[in-house]
């Protein structure tokens, strides 16, 4: 890779963790939410740094587009806003220990990664590039993808179903 | 780096013809509705009142810009950025004439869900205008906008993807070359006329993402007052204003790019500058068809504008997706 | 465009979207200067009385804030909206394979859209289409 390389993924690292900062230290939720747009629109360039428009355009398009309006709206719906965080809220004290152990094994796994000299850096000069066009991300969908395809069209009517029950005073 | 400043450059341009031609738009859509309406329209601001605009943008650069005491102060200032940029980036994949001079990013293999991807992200500004402001008003209208916004956009998802199954492309310069020069002769090749049905469902759907009559129920004055926009002044609310007729050209530059053959025409092969007036009367002819519905038409209630949206336009835009899928597979003329 | 084949060859997909990216800066730092703009030509009055500064609603005092709960059929809305717009996504690929795929993807996409067409007449007939009555029931 070439510096001017090096400097941009340096710098979509960076904004990603300074977006998702903000996420974790806004006071309302709201700004968290968008802080949370801003994450999920880096993490689209990343992808694009990868070769892939396509993820890259339907991570703006799911993500970015769609599922984070239902965050702002269900945040607006709560008026959650303005809520202050409970302290120390009851049912939830097993989450913090949790997080923290979780993260540490994160954190390992990079460092181990990164220290048992896995290649880290591709070839991209050499390296054939994967088409990567909607074209091809077609003919694998229907192709060799097929069987995970229909289950998200399960896990789609699923989650239909789930939405209305849920909606509903019962 | 020569194509950095060359992108540049046409960005600038870009921008720039996008902002005069959103400017002269509201001055032809007042004059144009007074005639509808047997009015003469703005006449006394230089001849035929061709420096309105201009007269316009002075006033609005020299009223107070009033901040009210209960808005959310980042965000409030935040939400007519966010307006603004949607409407101006979805030009990136637009091919406004013949060659590589007319185009920026017009061959992206991805365009057309650019196109779906950018105009969910317009979302937000709306939204947060309304909740910022801290308004009833401007809540509820902001609420109501997104959710008119997004249960269109599936519509025009749909329609977009019978255009895309007719091109077999994402790349709005290959959707364009699938209607021109056409096996099938000149303007019969217009998607128009092939894919009439993902045609009048875009053209719907491009109303209710436009917030334009008669599906502008966000700002119907007699509930709503200028709903999301009822607490802003000054040049704030002119980039709301600039937002919502930038997206008006955008979405006709769509259509014309989706549906009535981009910058096709005769001679553009021996004078390509052509093909870029071609482009601008169809473009234009959107736009007067735009305001021609808001001078004829009434505001819609906001319970049938969603019910259409999810159990009319919805259903159809599938069905035509399909349907148009098993003509292509049968190899029906016309749909090869 | 030339960038792909200067320095950043192996960000071919990057420099697709340079003009996307050059665009996106450009409109916002024009937003940002009509912003600008405002501020340094708009009159600053120092009167500025608490009734200047009220919500505006129709000349009523506001009673309670504006940001409070809401309707939860919104909420509604925007779950179909994802599931819809997820299904709009895998859409894009297939009608653009189409053609290379023939008669086989159009079998299964007919078996992909046919289950969430299952779930959408299902939807109809509970009334979760219908704006007035989804909170009644």
């Amino acid at each position: 890779m070439t510096m001017a390389e090096w400097a941009l993924l340096v710098l979509l690292g960076a904004l990603s963790l300074a977006s998702a900062l903000g996420l974790l230290l806004s006071r309302n939720a709201v700004y968290a939410a968008l802080f949370l747009v801003l994450n999920f629109s880096v993490g689209a360039v990343i992808y694009l740094l990868f070769n892939a428009p396509f993820l890259a355009v339907t991570q703006v398009a799911v993500y970015a587009g769609a599922i984070m309006v239902l965050f702002v709206f269900v945040i607006m719906l709560l008026g959650a806003e303005r809520l202050a965080p409970a302290e120390n809220p009851p049912g939830l004290a097993y989450q913090r220990p949790l997080a923290i152990i979780l993260a540490v094994a994160l954190l390992a796994v990079a460092a181990w990664a990164l220290l048992s000299g896995a290649q880290i850096e591709p070839s991209p000069s050499v390296a054939p590039r994967p088409d990567s066009s909607p074209q091809a991300m077609g003919m694998w969908l229907f192709g060799p993808y097929l069987l995970p395809l229909q289950v998200v069209a399960l896990l789609l009517l699923a989650a239909m179903v789930g939405a209305l029950v849920l909606s509903r005073k019962s | 780096m020569p194509a950095l400043l060359e992108i540049t450059l046409k960005s600038t341009a870009l921008v720039f013809v996008l902002l005069t031609s959103f400017a002269y738009l509201s001055l032809v859509e007042r004059k144009f509705i007074a005639r509808l309406q047997a009015r003469i329209g703005p006449n006394r601001a230089g001849p035929f009142g061709l420096l309105q605009p201009v007269a316009d943008g002075l006033k609005l650069i020299f009223k107070e810009s009033i901040t009210p005491a209960q808005v959310d102060k980042p965000m409030y200032f935040l939400a007519p950025v966010l307006v603004v940029v949607p409407s101006l980036i979805l030009f990136a994949v637009i091919p406004v004439g013949k060659g590589p001079l007319f185009q920026l990013a017009s061959d992206l293999n991805v365009g057309a869900l650019y196109v779906v991807a950018v105009m969910g992200i317009a979302v937000y500004g709306i939204t947060l205008a309304g909740w910022s402001s801290n308004n009833k008003y401007a809540v509820l209208a902001g609420l109501r906008a997104s959710a008119q916004v997004i249960s269109y956009e599936l519509g025009m998802g749909f329609a977009i993807v019978a255009v895309v199954l007719m091109a077999s492309s994402l790349s709005l310069a290959d959707i364009v070359a699938a209607q021109y020069p056409g096996e099938y002769g000149g303007i019969l090749g217009w998607f128009i006329f092939r894919q009439p049905v993902a045609a009048a469902i875009f053209v719907v759907a491009a109303f209710a993402e436009t917030m334009r009559a008669p599906f502008d129920l966000v700002e119907a004055e007699q509930e709503l007052t200028a709903g999301f926009m009822t607490e802003y002044s000054g040049m704030k609310f002119a980039l709301f204003f600039m937002g919502e007729y930038v997206k008006m050209i955008a979405v006709s530059a769509l259509f014309t790019t989706f549906f009535l053959g981009g910058w096709s025409g005769p001679f553009v092969n021996e004078l390509p500058a052509l093909s870029v007036v071609y482009f601008t009367i169809k473009v234009v002819v959107c736009l007067l068809a735009f305001i021609w519905v808001r001078a004829s038409l009434p505001r819609v209630r906001y319970d049938k504008l969603m019910g259409m949206g999810w159990k009319v336009l919805l259903p159809i835009s599938i069905e035509n997706v399909l349907a148009t899928a098993l003509l292509i597979a049968l190899g029906v003329p016309g749909f090869k | 465009m030339q960038l792909a084949s200067s320095k950043l060859r192996w960000f071919l997909a990057m420099a697709d979207f340079v003009p996307v990216f050059i665009l996106v800066l450009l409109s916002t730092g024009l937003a940002l200067l009509v912003l600008l703009i405002s501020v340094l030509f708009g009159p600053r009055r120092r009167a500025q009385n608490a009734t200047k500064l009220m919500p505006y609603e129709s000349g009523m005092r506001p009673i309670g804030v504006a940001q409070r709960r809401l309707p939860v059929r919104f909420y509604l809305i925007a779950v179909l909206f994802i599931l819809f717009d997820i299904e709009v996504v895998f859409f894009y690929p297939w009608a653009a394979a189409f053609r290379a795929l023939g008669w086989y993807g159009f079998a299964n996409m007919l078996i992909f859209a046919a289950l969430l067409l299952v779930g959408y007449v299902w939807l109809w007939r509970k009334g979760a289409l219908e704006w007035e009555s989804v909170d009644k029931s």
